[in-house]
């Protein structure tokens, strides 16, 4: 399957809907994802108390980013690592050119980073001749596919395995059966050569411990401690917020990030890594370059409605709990990030611009994103205060304003809006068949494609409101003394809080 | 006390037979509603969409008519969680209105809420013989956590076989403006939606959100599926007639 096309957020969607396979595996996958999740958490037994605990964290982390990046890079220096600072995406690659060019490397080996895939790292290395490989399974099929990733811990997610085997067959240059087993056994002979080949072994980092300097991959396949131990030379990207302030502040993460990303305990492999071998060390890079990078995240710093955004662990959860992406897949998410987290933090990285807006309409503000993450990032919220800055900032549709407009004379007092609705009641009668409104007339288009409306009572509750209150008010009994008295002291509870606020 | 119906435009316009069943409902303890004719919307259509001053203007007649109540009851989660969770972020450059929300926001309850936390009824004494299953929507479970409430009574009401509905959790995709902006996706939710419903059988959907039910009502019509769509207050109303009616008999 290629990926969906389209211009917008909803063509690509309609492309992505109707691609059985794609929407089967993405189904299949984040089925089992969630599910992985919720006994993990059902089995931690004290999961709301940790999930506080990792907002906190998190959460105080960012509000003073600027002392625990000092510090973090300070440790960092000290402990004989070069750190660099980039800015934009294009500074992150250039940076990472300049020291592969150095090296003079021929070959990079990668290990699956978020942030690489935001500054198209691998583009910038094979435009200078440098061969730079994927080495986590899932990041290596969607490379030879040449595809992004369409989930941020499962790139692959929207391909069954008959399609990875006839990308790796293709590989291979022989037929490779449609069996997991030969087909992940195919890529680890494969990659064994490239672990050794490389000049440049290139990492992410799920955190930066800032009391020490030192990083932190969480992963399953052991490919990123090849990365990390056998290449000469190290470049780890890390995105400027990925910081914790301590290794006691880990214990927290290593909790909730694996038990939400997939449902495990514990990550398979959970490498720390503090500055570049020393002379004692069995193994490790001679040379060690961490690159710190912004690109745009700094412009959430003191923002009260997006900065939580930074609060992200990438863990995925948000994703496989979201009934929208579970439908329509990765790749109909404009940008590197997709799901809940991506369409909010695609636009908030591009500056809200209008070209990233689209996306901010793909969501039914259903709160399962919420309700999934584990650091509580109010994801649904954040989807409203984008739609806002994007009416405030005027990227709007023609129709939408009118309709809002309308919407406003309509509700701005009560005997419009009654007004209205009895226009509804003699208007419909046209369109009105056997109490069913059907037909697929201007904007109710979308709606009736899938739903009949029922038609407008002929009166609404408002007019029979009198008749109502009349008969109830005729045989109204007493009201049971028990309830009386709950309801006084729920009103005075109410008066004592007032006074105290 | 004075305890005032928030009827919600879409059970207003739509579905006046819930805002009956509520006053019948509560009458029976001896709360008479009371209802201010200025409310119009809660604003969630413009407010969701980006457009705050078109949903402040709506807002405002809320805050309007239940200024001197001491109990607000609305049958929708998602209107309710409007209130609580947005208006005192909808108005917080206006001082004197965002102390109205706040107020307002102390005092209003989704009909369950009210039943079960502020009268203490989980039992309202309902008959119904049918097999029933039940959409928990998201705004009242996520937002106002309303997840024990309708189950209590529920489990109270005698004759009736509830079922599970598979994937209960899952968004309907109805979404407000969303059904119609991304039509396509909302579509292949609601008909996800509806497999789950109608693999339980059930005759009856329940459940306490008339967007949500006007979402997952309109599909099963579409497809032709007999279903009999309800909200809460209806079922138990008509439960509560259903027994006295037979015990008269």
């Amino acid at each position: 399957m290629s990926k969906p096309q389209g211009s917008s957020v909803k063509e690509r969607a309609e492309t992505a809907l109707k691609d059985e396979f794609l929407v089967n595996a993405v189904k299949f996958t984040t089925e089992k994802l969630k599910n992985g999740k919720k006994a993990a958490t059902a089995e931690h037994g004290n999961w709301e108390e940790w999930r506080e605990r990792g907002r906190q964290i998190r959460a105080h982390t960012i509000a003073h980013l600027d002392y625990y990046l000092n510090e973090f890079v300070n440790n960092a220096r000290e402990q004989g690592v070069h750190v660099h600072f980039a800015p934009e995406a294009k500074d992150a690659a250039r940076i990472a050119v300049e020291i592969a060019k150095h090296k003079q490397a021929k070959s990079v080996v990668k290990s699956k980073s978020m942030v690489s895939e935001e500054v198209h790292i691998n583009e910038a290395f094979e435009d200078i001749g440098i061969e730079s490989i994927e080495s986590d399974l899932g990041e290596y099929i969607i490379q030879l596919a040449n595809e992004p990733p369409s989930h941020i811990i499962i790139p692959a997610i929207h391909k069954n395995r008959y399609q990875i085997a006839e990308l790796l067959s293709k590989e291979a240059g022989e037929t490779l059966a449609p069996d997991t087993k030969i087909l992940a056994g195919f890529a680890r002979r494969k990659l064994r050569d490239k672990f050794l080949e490389a000049d440049i072994g290139l990492t992410g980092a799920n955190f930066g411990i800032a009391e020490s300097g030192s990083i932190v991959i969480f992963e399953n396949e052991g490919n990123a401690r090849m990365v990390s131990t056998v290449p000469k030379t190290q470049i780890t990207l890390m995105g400027m917020e990925r910081l914790i302030p301590t290794w006691d502040d880990l214990e927290v993460m290593a909790t909730l990030l694996p038990r939400s990303a997939t449902g495990q305990k514990l990550t398979v492999y959970m490498s720390g890594i503090t500055g570049p071998r020393r002379t004692a060390d069995g193994d490790g890079p001679e040379e060690m370059h961490i690159i710190i990078v912004d690109n745009g995240r700094s412009l959430q710093l003191g923002d009260p409605d997006f900065q939580e955004l930074l609060n992200c662990i990438r863990c995925g959860a948000c994703l496989n709990a979201c009934p929208v992406y579970r439908h329509i897949g990765g790749h109909s998410y404009p940008g590197t990030y997709s799901g809940p987290i991506g369409a909010v933090l695609t636009p908030a990285l591009n500056k809200n611009t209008e070209e990233w807006q689209d996306i901010a309409n793909a969501s039914s503000l259903c709160g399962a994103c919420y309700e999934a993450c584990p650091v509580k990032i109010p994801l649904h919220d954040m989807l409203v205060y984008l739609r806002n800055r994007k009416v405030e900032r005027g990227y709007t549709a023609a129709g939408e304003k009118l309709a809002m407009k309308g919407f406003k004379m309509l509700m701005k007092s009560s005997g419009r809006f009654k007004q209205a609705v009895k226009l509804g009641q003699t208007g419909q009668k046209l369109l009105v068949r056997d109490g069913y409104i059907r037909s697929q007339f201007g904007p109710l288009k979308g709606w009736t494609a899938y739903r009949h409306i029922p038609a407008l009572p002929s009166r609404s509750f408002r007019e029979r409101w009198p008749q109502l209150d009349a008969e109830v008010g005729a045989s109204l009994p007493p009201m049971p003394e028990a309830m009386k008295s709950r309801m006084e002291s729920i009103v005075a509870g109410r008066k004592e809080r007032g006074m105290k606020r | 006390m004075k305890v005032s119906l928030f009827i919600t435009c879409i059970s207003d316009a739509l579905f006046p037979p819930i805002g009956e069943a509520m006053a019948r409902l509560l009458a029976r303890y001896g709360v008479r509603l009371n209802f201010p004719q200025v409310q119009t919307c809660c604003g969630q259509p413009a407010f969701n969409s980006g457009y705050w001053d078109e949903a402040r203007v709506s807002a405002r007649t809320i805050l309007e008519a239940f200024d001197d109540s001491d109990f607000v009851i609305a049958p929708s989660g998602s209107c309710t969680g409007m209130i609580h969770h947005y208006y005192p972020k909808l108005f917080e450059h206006e001082p004197q209105l965002q102390e109205k929300a706040l107020a307002l926001k102390e005092k209003t309850y989704e009909f369950t809420q009210f039943l079960v936390q502020v009268l203490g009824v989980t039992d309202v004494g309902a008959v119904f013989p049918h097999r029933v299953t039940y959409h928990p929507s998201c705004h009242g479970s996520r937002l106002l956590g309303i997840k024990d409430e309708p189950m209590q009574l529920m489990a109270s009401v005698q004759g009736m076989e509830l079922i599970p509905l598979p994937y209960a959790e899952d968004c309907c995709g109805f979404g407000g403006t969303f059904a119609i902006k991304m039509s396509d996706i909302s579509g292949a939710m609601v008909e996800e939606k509806t497999q789950h419903v109608l693999e339980t059988e059930a005759e009856v959907l329940v459940g306490l959100d008339m967007g949500c039910l006007l979402n997952i009502g309109g599909n099963l019509h579409y497809q032709g599926k007999p279903v009999r769509v309800m909200h809460l207050a209806e079922l138990l109303y008509e439960g509560v007639k259903h027994r006295e009616q037979t015990a008269g008999v």
